[in-house]
C-alpha cells in the first residue's frame, strides 16, 4: 500500500498542568500572594524584627506608622507587625497541619471503606455520616471543652471534623476504580491488598486528594483562627492571628487598628488559598477545563462568511443549502457538518443515514438552532423554510418556529422528557408555548394528543412522570409533544433507537400513519438502512460531516454508487442467513484488515 | 407523601442515637478521674470509689451509657453547677435566642444565594457573573467574626445606624422591630458565608442543568429563554441545591458561635463559648446535643422537600 500523503494538521501541545494553572490569572495571584506570605512567616527569625513578646506599657495602642512601630502596637505595647508575622507562622502551621491530618486519617478511611466494600465500608461511613451529622463547629467545640482549650486541641479538633470530607470524597473515587482493569490485573498477578491500595489505587486517587486539600485548607485556618479568636485555641503567650484579635476585640472602639490588622491578614491569606485552591481544582479536574460547563445559548452562533439570499422562491417545506457546523475549541472550529445540502417536501419523508459521528444528528439539529452553543458554531450556509431562510431570522423568530412548524423526536426519551414534571404538562406546555388557549384546556387537548399517539387510559397517564412509563410510552409522549402544534415538519433524531425490536415496529408505524393523515413531511434519522427501506421516500447518506450520496430510496437500494452506501446497505442482516452475512459483508470493509 | 415523612423520621432515630454515642465518648476523652478532679485533696483511695459507685463512674462504658440516655429521654441533661440549674432550662432558654438568629440567616442565604446562583449562571462570563462570583470569593475567604467587628465598627460606632450588640435595648425595648434592628447586622454576617456558598452551587447546578438534553426538548418546543431557565432548569437544579441549604443550616448553627459572642447575642453559641472556658462540661454537652439533632430534623425537613420536588426520590 502506497503511503497517502495525508495533511498534517497543526500539533495542538498540549499544556502542562503547571502552565494551565498559571494561565488562570485569578491562581497565579492567589499562588503569588500566598508563596509571599509563606516566605515572610518562614523568614520571621531572621527579619529584624522586635520581639513579639515584649511587653512596653508606656508605648501601648500607638497607631500605625509610629515611629519603631509600623503597624503600630498593642494593648500591652508588643509590636503589631511582629507579632502579626509569627502570628501567621502558627496560623499556617496550624492550618496545614489540621488539613494534613485530615486528609491522612480521611483518606485512609475512604480508601479502605471503598474498596473493602461491604461490612467495613458500611461501618467505617455509618460513622463518617454520624461525625457529619453535627453542626460543622460545635463538635469541634465539644471536643476541645473535652480536650480543654489549647492550640493543640484545637488542631486536633479541626482535623476531626473535616475527616468526613476526605472519607466521602476519596470512597466515591476508590468505588469507581476499584473494580477497573488494571486493579484486576494486579489482583491476578498475586498482589495483597495492601500492596494494591497504596500502588494501584491510590497513586489515581491522589489528584483527588489535593483537590479536596486545596478546597479546604483555608477553611481549616479560618476555623482555627476563630478557635483562637473565641479563645478556645492559642493560649498566652502563644499567638495566631485569631488571638490576635480575639485579644483586640476588647479596644475595638480605641484601636481598631490592632483588631483590622490580624482580621485582613486572615482574609488576604485564605482568600489567596482559595483563589489557588479553586485554580488547581480547574486544572486537575478535565470536565470544567473543557469548558464543558459553559452555559448554552438559546440559539446555536450563527456566524456565516458569506450570507445567503434570505429568501428563495422555491417554496418547499424546507430546503437546506450548503449548511456548515462545527465545535469550536479556544478559537479553533472543527468542522461537524459539512456543506450539506437536501430538499424535504411537503408529506415527503427523507431518510437521513450514517453511523454515528457522521453528522447526522448536528445536521437535524442545526435546522432549528438547537445544537449547544458554546462550543456549536454554523459556519456557512442557509435552512428555508417555506422559502425564508431561518438563520437570518431573529432570535425570537425563530424561536416561535420550533415546535410550531419544525418539531423534534428525540431519541432518549428518558433523558429528553423532563423528569419533574407530569408527562401530561409537558405536552401542554407545548401547546401553551404557541397557543395561550389556557391551561385546562391545554391539559384537555395534551390528554387527547397522548390518546390519538396510542397511550391507553392516556387521562390518567398524564399524571404520571416519565420515569414511571416505559420506554415505548415515553417515546409515545415525545411524539405527542412534536404533534402538538400540528407542525408542517418533524425531525425525528433516531426515535427507535433506544427500545426494543417489537416496540420499535410500533413507533415507526405511528410516525407513518401520522405522516399520511395528517400531510407531515418527516426527517429521520438512523443508521438503519432497514429502517429507511421501510419507511422512507428518498434517502441522503452521510460520511464524515458531508451527504455522499443522495436519491429515490428504491433506486439507491438498487444501484448504490458510493462505497460507504453499499456498506450500510450491506450491514443490514437478514433472518435465517447466518454465515453468509459476514461472507457478504467482508469484501466490503478490505481495507479495516489491511 | 405520609409514608415517605415517617419512613425518614424512623431512618432520624438511629442518627440521633449516633449522635449521643459520639458525644458521649468525646465526654470520655477528657483526661483525668473526676473523681479525683471533684475530691481535690480529699482523694483517699476509699472516697474515690465511694464517689465512682456513687456517680456510676463504676460500671462499663455501655451500661454508663444506657442510664445516661435514659436520663436524657426524661429529659434530665443533668445540672450546671457554674448556673446552678438544669442544663435543659438553660440550653432551651438560649437555643431560642440561636433559632431567631440562624433561622434568619438561613432565609437570608437561600434567597440571596439562590438569586445570585442563576443569575450568575444564566450571564456566565458577563459582568454580574463577575461581580456575583467576586463577592462570593470575598464570602468564603472571610472570617465572619471579623467581618462582625468590621460591621459593628461602620453601621453603630462610625455611622449610629443599628445596634452593636444584644437582642433588645436594655432601656424600652423587648417589642418586634427593636428585636428586628438588633437582627439585621449578626443575621447578615451569619449569612455572608453560607450566601456565597449556596450562590456557588446554585451556579454550578444550572451550569449543569442546562446542558441536559430535556432543556434541548424544552427549546425544541418552542418555549421562550425565560421558560427554559426559571420552569425548566431551576426546578431542576433546586433539587440539588436544596440538600446544600439543609448543610448550611449546619454552618449557620456552628457559625452562630463566633457571631454570639461578636455581637452578645444571648444564645446557645455564646453560653457554649463561656462553658468550655469554665470547664461546665454538662452544658457543652447538652447544648450541642440539642442543637445537633435540631441539625438533623432540619436535614430531614430538606429531603421531604427535596422529594416533594422530585417524584422519583419518594420511592
Amino acid at each position: 500500500m502506497t503511503e497517502i500523503a495525508v495533511p498534517v494538521p497543526p500539533v495542538r501541545r498540549r499544556r502542562s498542568n503547571w502552565q494551565l494553572l498559571m494561565a488562570n490569572r485569578l491562581a497565579a495571584a492567589g499562588l503569588f500572594i500566598f508563596g509571599f506570605i509563606v516566605v515572610v512567616a518562614l523568614l520571621a527569625p531572621l527579619l529584624p524584627l522586635p520581639n513579639p513578646d515584649v511587653t512596653n506599657q508606656p508605648s501601648r495602642l500607638l497607631p500605625p506608622l509610629s515611629g519603631g512601630h509600623l503597624l503600630g502596637t498593642d494593648h500591652l505595647g508588643r509590636d503589631i507587625l511582629s507579632r502579626l508575622v509569627w502570628g501567621t507562622q502558627v496560623s499556617l502551621l496550624v492550618g496545614i497541619s489540621a488539613t494534613a491530618l485530615a486528609a491522612v486519617f480521611g483518606s485512609l478511611i475512604g480508601l479502605v471503606a471503598g474498596y473493602a466494600r461491604g461490612a467495613a465500608d458500611s461501618i467505617l461511613m455509618r460513622f463518617v455520616d454520624m461525625l457529619m451529622a453535627f453542626p460543622y463547629i460545635l463538635l469541634a467545640i465539644a471536643i476541645v471543652a473535652a480536650l480543654g482549650p489549647g492550640l493543640l486541641n484545637a488542631l486536633y479538633a479541626i482535623a476531626i471534623v473535616n475527616i468526613p470530607f476526605f472519607a466521602r470524597n476519596i470512597r466515591g473515587v476508590t468505588v469507581s476504580i476499584r473494580n477497573r482493569e488494571f486493579v484486576d490485573a494486579a489482583r491476578l498477578s498475586g498482589k495483597g491488598h495492601a500492596a494494591i491500595l497504596f500502588t494501584e489505587v491510590l497513586p489515581n486517587v491522589l489528584p483527588v486528594i489535593v483537590i479536596t486539600m486545596s478546597t479546604t485548607v483555608g477553611w481549616m485556618i479560618l476555623e482555627t483562627a476563630g478557635l483562637s479568636f473565641l479563645g478556645l485555641g492559642a493560649q498566652p503567650p502563644t499567638s495566631d492571628l485569631g488571638s490576635m484579635l480575639g485579644q483586640a476585640r476588647a479596644q475595638l472602639f480605641t484601636a481598631p487598628h490592632a483588631s483590622i490588622i490580624p482580621g485582613v491578614m486572615i482574609f488576604v491569606l485564605v482568600m489567596s488559598i482559595n483563589l489557588l485552591g479553586d485554580g488547581i481544582r480547574d486544572v486537575l479536574d478535565p470536565r470544567l477545563r473543557s469548558g464543558a460547563l459553559d452555559r448554552p445559548m438559546p440559539v446555536t452562533r450563527i456566524a456565516r462568511a458569506q450570507t445567503p439570499p434570505a429568501t428563495i422562491e422555491d417554496a418547499l417545506a424546507l430546503v437546506v443549502d450548503g449548511l456548515s457546523t462545527g465545535f469550536e475549541d479556544g478559537g479553533h472550529v472543527t468542522p461537524a457538518v459539512r456543506s450539506v445540502s437536501f430538499r424535504l417536501d411537503k408529506g415527503e419523508c427523507l431518510g437521513l443515514i450514517g453511523e454515528s459521528g457522521s453528522g447526522k444528528s448536528v445536521t437535524a439539529l442545526s435546522l432549528m438552532g438547537l445544537v449547544a452553543s458554546p462550543p456549536g458554531v454554523i459556519t456557512g450556509g442557509a435552512v428555508y423554510v417555506e422559502g425564508r431562510d431561518v438563520l437570518a431570522a431573529r432570535q425570537q423568530d425563530l424561536i416561535a418556529l420550533r415546535g410550531a412548524r419544525i418539531a423534534y423526536v428525540f431519541q432518549d426519551p428518558l433523558t429528553t422528557l423532563h423528569p419533574l414534571f407530569a408527562v401530561g404538562e409537558q405536552v401542554a406546555e407545548a401547546i401553551l408555548a404557541h397557543r395561550p388557549v389556557g391551561r385546562a384546556a391545554a391539559m384537555a387537548q395534551a390528554v387527547e394528543l397522548m390518546d390519538r399517539v396510542g397511550i391507553r387510559d392516556a387521562a390518567a397517564r398524564a399524571r404520571a412522570y416519565p420515569h414511571e412509563l416505559s420506554g415505548g410510552q415515553r417515546q409515545r409522549i415525545g411524539i405527542a409533544m412534536a404533534l402538538a402544534n400540528d407542525p408542517d415538519i418533524i425531525v425525528a433524531d433516531e426515535p427507535t433507537t433506544a427500545l426494543d425490536v417489537t416496540v420499535q415496529a410500533r413507533i415507526l408505524d405511528l410516525l407513518m400513519q401520522l405522516r399520511r393523515e395528517r400531510g407531515l413531511a418527516l426527517l429521520l434519522i438512523t443508521h438503519d438502512f432497514g429502517v429507511v427501506a421501510q419507511v422512507c421516500d428518498r434517502v441522503a447518506v452521510m460520511r464524515n460531516g458531508e451527504i455522499v450520496e443522495q436519491g429515490e430510496t428504491a433506486a439507491v437500494l438498487r444501484d448504490p454508487q458510493h462505497f460507504y452506501t453499499r456498506r450500510l446497505i450491506a450491514c443490514v442482516p437478514e433472518l435465517g442467513e447466518g454465515r453468509a452475512f459476514l461472507d457478504r459483508v467482508r469484501p466490503l470493509f478490505t481495507e479495516a484488515q489491511a | 407523601m405520609t409514608a415517605y415523612i415517617g419512613k425518614r423520621l424512623l431512618a432520624a432515630i438511629p442518627v440521633i442515637l449516633g449522635l449521643s454515642v459520639i458525644v458521649f465518648l468525646v465526654m470520655k476523652l477528657i483526661p483525668g478521674d473526676p473523681a479525683q478532679a471533684l475530691l481535690g485533696s480529699y482523694a483517699t483511695p476509699a472516697n474515690v470509689e465511694r464517689i465512682n459507685r456513687a456517680l456510676g463512674l463504676d460500671r462499663s462504658w455501655p451500661e454508663q451509657y444506657v442510664i445516661w440516655i435514659g436520663n436524657l429521654l426524661q429529659g434530665d441533661f443533668g445540672r450546671s453547677y457554674i448556673l446552678n440549674r438544669p442544663v435543659i432550662d438553660e440550653v432551651l432558654e438560649r437555643f431560642g435566642a440561636t433559632l431567631i438568629l440562624a433561622g434568619a440567616a438561613l432565609v437570608i442565604c437561600s434567597i440571596l444565594g439562590i438569586l445570585a446562583g442563576i443569575v450568575s449562571a444564566v450571564r456566565q462570563f458577563g459582568w454580574t457573573d463577575r461581580i456575583v462570583t467576586f463577592f462570593v470569593l470575598i464570602g468564603i475567604s472571610m472570617p465572619a467574626f471579623f467581618l462582625g467587628l468590621i460591621f459593628i465598627l461602620l453601621f453603630a460606632v462610625q455611622w449610629r445606624l443599628l445596634p452593636a450588640s444584644g437582642m433588645y435595648a436594655v432601656y424600652g425595648g423587648g417589642d418586634l422591630p427593636d428585636l428586628l434592628r438588633h437582627l439585621v447586622l449578626p443575621a447578615a454576617t451569619l449569612a455572608i458565608v453560607a450566601t456565597g456558598v449556596v450562590a456557588r452551587l446554585t451556579r454550578a447546578a444550572m451550569l449543569e442543568v442546562l446542558r441536559q438534553d430535556f432543556i434541548r426538548t424544552a427549546r425544541a418546543k418552542g418555549l421562550s429563554e425565560n421558560a427554559v431557565i426559571y420552569r425548566h432548569a431551576f426546578r431542576a437544579a433546586l433539587v440539588s441545591v436544596i440538600p446544600v441549604i439543609g448543610i448550611q443550616a449546619g454552618f449557620v448553627l456552628g457559625g452562630a458561635v463566633y457571631i454570639e459572642t461578636v455581637f452578645q447575642w444571648p444564645g446557645l453559641g455564646q453560653m457554649l463559648v463561656k462553658a468550655v472556658s469554665t470547664r461546665d462540661l454538662l452544658l457543652v454537652q447538652g447544648g450541642v446535643l440539642v442543637a445537633a439533632t435540631v441539625y438533623v430534623l432540619v436535614n430531614l425537613l430538606a429531603d421531604v422537600a427535596q422529594a416533594m420536588l422530585d417524584p422519583r426520590l419518594k420511592a
